[in-house]
């Protein structure tokens, strides 16, 4: 009895249309945002943004736009890594570029830069399906990332082939640089990732996202309908890459302060996103965050489990880290394959009739 | 070709002019022919089965009406004016809806969602507008939804509106598929097998959805069918293909006594 | 004829030598998704793994050794014994047996009629959950492995083509590894061969990656055959995994380098074996020449990285189905 569904008659259709149909989750996502702006920015120090606060807002704007691609519109990328580096690029140029840009804006242009760069990599998605596109996909990875080390342009010909990010401020607060204030940065990135969760919602259950759940379903039932393949995919694409480049761009700008592609932005990134996706579940813009939050949260608690409480050495957490990565993987997708959303979604049936067994 | 040319059926319902009409189809796929110079018209109003044996070409046919299929000769005419090449999409926003053999439901979407897919050749507003959702819209997704109710209670599947339609039964899912096509108001339905692998009930349901939606919405029906009873009862005007060929077209009665047809359904030998 | 042809000839007979390699791993891609259409995405851990293991067994390493020592404060790192080379590769094979049938009972058992894409996800994880445990069984330190092929430049070759180009060209450098691996390659593949054609079980593989639901009719036990067709890609992973492993130490970037068979397999067709070896010679030596003549004088090098991909990629656009596949008919 704890969650409650029944008893909520709706009495139009704009009512059963709304964000949270249910009072109850609605209730719940207001009291998120509260603590989220209201409470946690007067309680944050160092450790907790930038262990856990700063990488989960930011890998979470990342997962949703990777979920706009493979959850919601069924096409797997293992690029996620390689545009991250062009949102993070992106931002640098920019930045160095016009320095009396607005901080924000130079973010939201570096999207639109990776939103094109993602359409060029998503066009062979009409040819290539599956798999084969996955694979294409890691082209995007290793040239993007080949790119930005060969030519010395995109890192302002610097001697180290580093970028770094100079100090900017937003409404009198620094964002960038060394001497930004935990909190400021916390709300810099939570809002622009409540604002982008928030537009990922209303696209997926728009016309816009309908016709990307029917591609992924059935591309060719969803063209016999009227769907335009070509453009569904591409809006899929250029969606998704925006947001994986505005990730891209905070985490250099905002959180790293500075990056070298290879290591930033290597393969390894792409495949962190994806198991954010895998495990939080595919097609749901809560899994997202449920996804980023394990994958950024575990590796944390592994440590401070086998580092810090046993003694032991750090690779050998590591290697766990991998081998119960994996593992999760594998049992997420054979025993549920929508993730933690989808868990989520059954401990709320069971809180329903808590505490009575029926 | 004379477009005002028009009939009553014995049941009083006026049959117009060719919506659609075939001339000299052929379609081959490498050295393999599945249509053989076929010409067939679809009149406004009427519903028109096509028939024969498995393998025979009929759901090639559909797929060249549809567009997802170019023939290698031939042309289509679309209320008299021949049809440019078109993408399937295409064809689906000049008010073509179809229903598939196999079913192809979209099947993590529920069935509201599926059949609000029916309505997207209706709705114009664009990718911007679904970023802010406030306005335009909503409001599109409101007058469309209120459609895609009238098709539900048409249909009686109100109590599926939010179930995964994986998880439906066959019927109904066969069911939700009717819908999908008919929330796109099309001007001519495709129906493949509307009727495979249901039990008599189920067939009834479905034979008096098909003829109610004919005579409520005027839709312009098109439907395979293997189902003779069925087809007898049903179809205004009938085809019969065997082998790509078309080897019978007229009225259920003067298909039914056309030798060739008889030789088809009876396995005369072909030499 | 000037010196400079004949290096690019050197660099085109390397490239072949280095597509070889490729062709090893895609090989064992194309046996798995033959016969269970899964993208074993995993394969190129495999191959990884399988070297780890080599080393660890031959050198007479306490598997674990790490963990155990973190564990009970003990330091134990060897049992002090170095196995023959034939053994350590037959308990190796064992050892790929064993994980062929683990991966059949507790991953693909419950994963049948999945999305391929779905399963392709599912050996992601595998590859990950392998590395991680290859890792910590074995430690991940660079190691040598050395079962008596013979390396280096092979000084025959060189000194017999020395005298084609003149004062500036020495004769062709071409290791002797990787003539062997060319060796070992095109005698795996006509066994291969071999035994799909003539061996009852092979019939049964070809039936199998014909069509699931006849195959089973007629009385094939799919499962079986899974933990067949693993084993023979954990062998086929097992002899990629030694040619590599020779060649540049066992280390992690192994598993990237062998990333590469997938392009290899875009090229190839992922259902057809000799697709797979003419893909992998292809992308051996475009890469190669593609560096040699574009990529060091123009682009600043390191195209090896993304060129395979980028072929691979522009390739898909005109002909999907790679250069064997069978086209696709695409059906409502």
């Amino acid at each position: 009895m704890l969650y409650r569904e029944a008893g909520v008659f709706k009495t139009s259709y704009a009512k059963d249309q709304e964000t949270f149909p249910i009072p109850f989750d609605k209730a719940g996502y207001f009291l998120a945002l509260i603590v989220a702006f209201g409470v946690i920015p007067f309680l944050v120090n160092d450790y907790w943004a930038n262990a856990i606060l700063l990488p989960f807002l930011i890998y979470a704007i990342a997962a949703i736009g990777l979920n706009i691609l493979t959850g919601y519109c069924g096409q797997v990328s293992l690029g996620s890594g390689g545009f991250m580096a062009v949102g993070a690029y992106a931002t640098y140029k920019l930045m160095t570029a016009f320095p009396d840009l607005n901080m924000i804006i130079v973010i939201l242009l570096a999207g639109l830069v990776t939103a094109f760069v993602g359409v060029l990599f998503g066009l062979p998605s009409l040819r290539i399906k599956g798999f084969y596109l996955a694979v294409a996909t890691l082209a995007a990875q290793f040239f993007l990332v080949w790119l930005f080390n060969k030519i010395p342009w995109f890192y302002n010909y610097s001697a180290s082939g580093q970028i770094s990010a100079p100090e900017r401020v937003v409404l009198g607060f620094e964002v960038t640089g060394a001497n930004a204030q935990p909190a400021v940065i916390y709300l810099f990135c939570l809002c622009f990732t409540v604002a982008l969760a928030w537009v990922a919602r209303n696209l997926t259950r728009s016309n816009t996202g309908r016709k990307w759940m029917a591609i992924r379903d059935m591309d060719i039932a969803a063209e016999i309908i009227g769907v335009n393949p070509l453009m569904a995919k591409l809006s899929a694409f250029a969606v998704s890459s925006f947001y994986i480049g505005v990730a891209g761009a905070l985490l250099f700008s905002v959180y790293l302060g500075a990056a070298e592609v290879g290591e930033a932005f290597g393969i390894q990134k792409s495949f962190l996103v994806l198991f954010m996706v895998i495990i939080g579940g595919l097609g749901s813009i809560f899994g997202s965050f449920a996804g980023a939050a394990f994958m950024v949260l575990f590796p944390v608690l592994l440590k401070n489990v086998m580092v810090g409480q046993l003694g032991w050495a750090t690779d050998i957490a590591a290697h766990f880290e991998f081998i119960i990565v994996g593992a999760l993987i594998i049992i997420f997708l054979i025993v549920e394959p929508h993730g933690l959303a989808a868990l989520w979604r059954i401990a709320k049936e069971k809180l329903r009739l808590w505490p009575f067994p029926h | 070709m004379n477009a005002v040319e028009t009939f009553t059926t014995p049941d009083g319902r006026t049959i117009g002019g060719p919506v659609m009409e075939m001339r000299n189809i052929t379609l081959r796929f490498g050295g393999v022919v599945a249509i053989k110079d076929i010409s067939f018209d679809i009149r406004e109003g009427e519903i028109r089965a096509i028939i024969g044996p498995n393998g025979a070409g009929k759901s090639s046919m559909l797929n060249v009406i549809n567009g997802f299929y170019h023939p290698q000769e031939g042309e289509v005419f679309d209320h008299g004016k021949k049809r440019a090449p078109m993408r399937p999409y295409q064809i689906a926003h000049q008010g073509i809806a179809r229903t598939f053999q196999n079913i192809a439901l979209f099947k993590g979407m529920s069935t509201l969602d599926n059949i609000m897919t029916g309505r997207l050749t209706h709705m114009k507003s664009g990718i911007l507008s679904h970023i802010l959702w406030k306005g335009k819209a909503e409001n599109e997704e409101v007058v469309n939804r209120e459609k895609v109710e009238r098709i539900i209670d048409f249909l009686e599947i109100q109590t599926i509106r939010k179930t995964p339609v994986g998880r439906l039964p066959y019927g109904l899912q066969k069911r939700v598929e009717l819908g999908r096509a008919l929330a796109a108001e099309p001007k001519l339905l495709l129906l493949d097998e509307p009727m495979a692998g249901m039990n008599v009930e189920e067939k009834e349901d479905m034979s008096r959805f098909i003829l109610d939606v004919n005579d409520e919405f005027g839709t312009t029906i098109a439907l395979i069918e293997h189902d003779m009873g069925v087809v007898m009862d049903i179809a205004d005007r009938v085809v019969v293909m065997d082998y790509g060929k078309k080897i019978g077209d007229g009225t259920p009665d003067e298909v039914r006594s056309n030798q060739d047809v008889i030789d088809a359904y009876l396995g005369v030998a072909h030499d | 004829m000037p010196a400079g042809f004949y290096f690019g000839i050197e660099v085109f007979l390397n490239g072949l030598m280095a597509g070889v390699m490729y062709s090893l791993v895609a090989l064992g891609f194309v046996l798995i998704f033959k016969a269970s259409g899964i993208f074993n995405y995993a394969q190129g851990v495999m191959a990884l793994f399988a070297a780890l293991t080599l080393v660890g067994l031959q050198n007479g390493q306490v598997p674990f050794a790490h963990l155990i020592n973190a564990i009970f404060g003990t330091e134990v790192h060897h049992f002090g014994w170095h196995l023959p080379v034939f053994f350590a590769i037959l308990l190796t094979l064992g050892v790929m047996v064993l994980f062929a049938f683990l991966v059949e009972k507790l991953i693909l058992k419950h994963l049948v009629n999945q999305e391929p894409i779905i399963l392709f996800m599912a050996c992601i994880g595998l590859a990950y959950f392998m590395e991680g445990f290859g890792d910590l069984m074995w430690g991940s330190e660079i190691k040598k492995l050395d079962v008596g092929i013979p390396q280096g430049g092979n000084f025959w070759i060189e000194e017999v083509t020395s005298g084609l180009g003149g004062d500036g060209f020495y004769g062709f450098y071409l290791d002797t590894l990787d003539i062997y691996a060319t060796v070992i390659a095109a005698l795996l593949v006509i066994s291969l061969v071999l035994f799909s054609q003539y061996t009852k079980t092979g019939r049964a593989l070809r039936a199998v990656a014909d069509d699931h639901q006849a195959a089973l009719s007629v009385g094939i036990s799919l499962r079986a055959i899974w933990v067949i067709v693993w084993t023979i890609a954990g062998f086929v992973a097992l002899v990629a995994g030694i040619m590599w492993g020779s060649k540049s130490g066992v280390q992690f970037s192994l598993s990237l380098i062998a990333l590469k068979a997938l392009p290899v397999l875009m090229l190839g067709g992922f259902t057809s074996i000799p697709g797979a070896i003419v893909g992998g010679l292809i992308i051996g030596v475009g890469e190669k020449m593609f560096e040699f003549l574009i990529g060091v004088p123009f682009l600043g090098g390191a195209t090896e990285n993304w060129f395979a991909y980028m072929l691979a990629l522009m390739f898909l656009v005109f002909r999907p189905q790679g250069l064997f596949g069978e086209k696709i008919i695409e059906r409502v």
